[in-house]
């Protein structure tokens, strides 16, 4: 075991190999979470900025910055980069990989050498999207939904793309098929399925998903690339095919995605919440179940973004229904959390700022999820900014906010450094301001019924789009100071001791940073609940 | 320091959800199949004779005695049988290549009478056929992929039970390989009658 | 698990072989099934048969029988998941 230089301890320095080698060949359940949450910080940086780019071209009515192909282009990859490359693995390969082994007691997840093929088929699916930009035709301009028929003709780097998103949902189903195995067989003595930390059911239940519904995506790609090559015509009315079909199949996998996308998040918001609180978490099966009917009840309603594509009216009223009964176990949570809160003894410290504007970003989300779900009203919401702004609200106000919380709750643990506090409240206030004017006159204007997808619009559109972008900015200084203190405070924050939080689950038993094997000689044997708190100290400060 | 981490009923778990994932990849083919069937029940019936069914019935046994194979190598293995495991493994690739073989002839024929997805004969044949066979060449050649990667597989743990590395005390490897391999053999149980007897 | 590994009794050759061999005779009543016309119902005999084969190949050569709940219940969840795929995408394709 070659002992390398490092600013941090424990599994930093303890490794098989030194320097690069020992990171990329790594099969180290934290390494490859920190070679994740590296990547993932990226690429998220790189879609933002596309992001704002978009926002930039909004600004006036009239006046482009961009030609309308720029423009159709620039929101595929930023899509595309957010959603594969950012929010469907950020909480679980970051985040799952660093904690998930230590919260139950593991030394490692069951299968480590499937784990570092899961990132290398990450880094292959970024590549291959770095070079889908890049390269001849040019980046893809259907829409990260790549609808056909569209998809099957454009002359732009769509057969890339495709290849691109389906190495990352491979690398996706990898993870769930580790973290699936690992949950049933690795928990240690006295680790009972009652007394998991429920960021490890929520985990449990999105790897489920992984394993179930992103196979259909990798079909589904499978046959764009497919058409393209061979002109088959599947989807083809002419040639006997149907179009429509292809929205099911696509959706059959990403509505599912967004559970996948919300569910970890769902679960670090219960674990800060009652830290927090200084309580143990409100109604534990409830939540515990409420996650597992998510994730099927999640699989039953993937047409409700097909009402006006065509379909069958008895598949838009079952649709529907099922889209409203979907909502009743996300409303537990909601209700349990803020339970937890009652009669608690609160305190705000950075993480529990993006837990509790979580809980009030998924709530709006949620609702404007109701209002699309409800199959009279989306026929007029369909394609406007309001599904964009509810969309935002859900994916970046939850799985974004709850993603925040987990670098301030966790990083500490990981690099033994704490960030300055005040420095990171003034970010999150920029932030939740900036996110809220951004998106809520997104929906806004989206209700009047401005289109999205749209590079240019109508004049009266343009107060609330200005307001819009003039958010955006805010937003992005947020985000920037956010991160510049996270970096400086992991590189040279005021050292933390094992438990800075005084919290409750296995992770804060260890050595910041953790050791090789997380535990040492004997494996743990656990008596208490994750989130009973009798006699949890913080450490000194 | 290192704890050895070895957890059989894992491993084979973990391949079996792995399986699930390819019975899901496998079933939007299957979803397209079951739309198209229900649109066009005739041309279905006329699409169907057109495909050779004794390539379609020998490839099925070939498969379903290769899957026999593969049962009797674990069995094998655990008599501690080496000789006999590596023939039953090698017999399994022996039979995969054969199934392969017997699709170029079964597929070149076809190719040759202009029936290909994207073809002009293929689309004056009328909407029905068309999507028949673009469905048949689609599923059929992802389960020839898999073939060839069940059978390079089998090929990989074959080597490894010769080097003495796959062992009747440690054998999850093969029992792993066998597993992949009957997924291959039960996609094929459903792609036989439902694309070369339907009436 | 670090104590004795749990391994399965050995499945005799003879199991195996009458296994293979009833896949054999249904594989010949599906060809034969075929050539009589049910109408619509030759898909649902087909499966049927079908899935008859799948139970012989998953049970016997997979060892699913020897296998622990949580297996049959993750297999139970994939086909529960496809039926709701399939169906439900049909709840489209009829009513249009």
């Amino acid at each position: 075991m070659s002992e390398s230089t490092s600013r941090y301890g424990g599994f930093f320095t303890e490794s098989p190999r030194s320097g690069f080698l020992g990171w990329v060949l790594s099969t180290d359940h934290k390494r490859i979470g920190l070679l994740y949450l590296g990547c993932i910080v990226t690429m998220f940086i790189v879609g933002a900025c596309l992001g704002l780019a978009l926002r930039l071209q909004l600004f006036q009515s009239g006046h482009s910055i961009m030609s309308a192909q720029t423009y159709n282009a620039t929101f595929t990859v930023h899509g595309v980069i957010m959603i594969f490359l950012f929010i469907i693995p950020s909480i679980p390969a970051a985040f799952g990989n660093l904690v998930l082994p230590i919260m139950i007691g593991a030394r490692d997840v069951s299968f480590p050498k499937v784990n570092l093929l899961s990132w290398y088929c990450y880094i292959a699916g970024a590549v291959l999207a770095v070079v889908a930009i890049f390269s001849g035709g040019g980046p893809p301009d259907t829409g990260w939904t790549f609808y056909v028929p569209f998809s099957t003709q454009t002359t732009t780097n769509v057969n890339l793309a495709v290849t691109a998103a389906f190495m990352l949902g491979f690398s996706s189903i990898l993870t769930g098929i580790n973290f699936v195995t690992t949950i049933h067989r690795l928990r240690c003595k006295g680790m009972g399925w009652g007394k998991l930390p429920m960021f490890v059911w929520t985990l449990y239940a999105t790897a489920w998903v992984q394993v179930l519904a992103t196979p259909m995506l990798g079909i589904t790609l499978v046959l764009i690339f497919l058409e393209r090559t061979f002109g088959a015509g599947l989807f083809d009315v002419a040639k006997g095919g149907d179009p429509v079909l292809y929205q099911h199949m696509f959706w059959i996998y990403s509505h599912p995605a967004v559970y996948i996308m919300i569910l970890p998040a769902m679960g670090v918001i219960s674990e800060i919440i009652p830290v927090f609180s200084r309580k143990p978490l409100f109604g534990y099966w409830a939540m515990a179940f409420s996650s597992l009917a998510i994730a099927f009840a999640g699989s039953l309603v993937w047409a409700h973004h097909m009402y006006t594509s065509g379909m069958s009216d008895m598949a838009i009223m079952i649709f529907s229904f099922l889209t409203f009964i979907v909502a009743i176990p996300s409303a537990i949570k909601i209700f349990n959390w803020v339970s937890t809160l009652h009669k608690g003894s609160i305190q705000l410290a950075p993480p529990m700022l993006y837990a509790l504007s979580f809980i009030f970003l998924f709530a709006i989300g949620g609702l404007g999820g109701l209002a699309l779900g409800a199959a009279a009203a989306d026929i007029h919401l369909h394609d406007t900014t309001f599904v964009v702004g509810h969309f935002h609200y859900v994916m970046f106000g939850g799985t974004g906010f709850a993603f925040f919380g987990a670098l301030h709750y966790w990083l500490p643990k990981f690099f033994a450094r704490m960030y300055n506090h005040k420095v990171a409240t003034i970010a999150w206030a920029l932030i939740f301001v900036g996110f809220n004017i951004t998106y809520m006159a997104m929906q806004a204007v989206g209700i009047q019924g401005m289109p999205r997808r749209y590079y240019d619009y109508l004049p009266q559109f343009e107060p609330l789009n200005m307001v819009s972008t003039v958010g955006s900015w805010i937003l992005a200084v947020g985000l920037i100071l956010m991160f510049v203190n996270l970096w400086r405070g992991i590189r040279n924050g005021t050292p933390v001791g094992i438990n800075p939080w005084a919290a409750a689950t296995l992770e804060w038993t260890v050595p910041s940073p953790p050791p090789m094997e997380n535990f040492g000689e004997e494996d743990p044997i656990v008596t208490r609940g994750p989130y009973d708190f009798k006699g949890v100290v913080a450490d000194e400060p | 320091m290192s704890h050895e981490h070895r957890d059989d009923t894992g491993a084979r778990f973990g391949m079996w959800v792995f399986l699930y994932t390819e019975i899901i990849l496998f079933s939007g083919l299957f979803l397209l199949y079951s739309v198209a069937l229900s649109k066009f029940p005739h041309e279905f019936g006329i699409a169907s004779h057109k495909l050779n069914i004794y390539f379609g019935a020998i490839n099925t046994l070939i498969l379903l005695l290769s899957s026999l194979t593969m049962a009797m190598a674990i069995t094998a293995i655990q008599r501690g049988k080496i000789k006999q495991t590596l023939l039953l493994t090698s017999s399994t690739i022996g039979l995969a290549l054969l199934f392969l073989v017997n699709k170029f002839f079964e597929w070149s024929a076809e190719i040759g009478h202009g029936i290909y997805p994207g073809s002009e004969h293929l689309a004056a044949m009328g909407p029905g056929v068309t999507q028949f066979f673009n469905l048949y060449y689609f599923t059929a050649g992802l389960h020839g992929f898999h073939v060839i990667v069940g059978a390079t597989l089998i090929g990989v743990v074959t080597v490894r039970v010769k080097m003495g590395k796959v062992t009747p005390e440690r054998y999850v490897l093969l029992e792993n390989s066998a597993l992949y391999w009957h997924l291959v053999d039960l996609v094929w149980i459903f792609v036989f009658p439902l694309y070369y007897l339907i009436l | 698990m670090h104590a004795t590994e749990h391994q399965h009794e050995p499945v005799s050759y003879r199991t195996l072989i009458l296994t293979w061999a009833a896949l054999g005779i249904l594989t010949g009543l599906t060809i034969a099934a075929s050539r009589i016309d049910m109408g619509a119902g030759n898909v649902w005999v087909a499966l049927g048969i079908a899935a008859s084969k799948s139970c012989l190949v998953i049970g016997i050569f997979m060892n699913m029988r020897h296998e622990s709940r949580l297996f049959k219940f993750g297999l139970m969840a994939a086909l529960v998941i496809l039926a709701i795929f399939i169906g439900m995408t049909f709840i489209d394709v009829l009513y249009r």
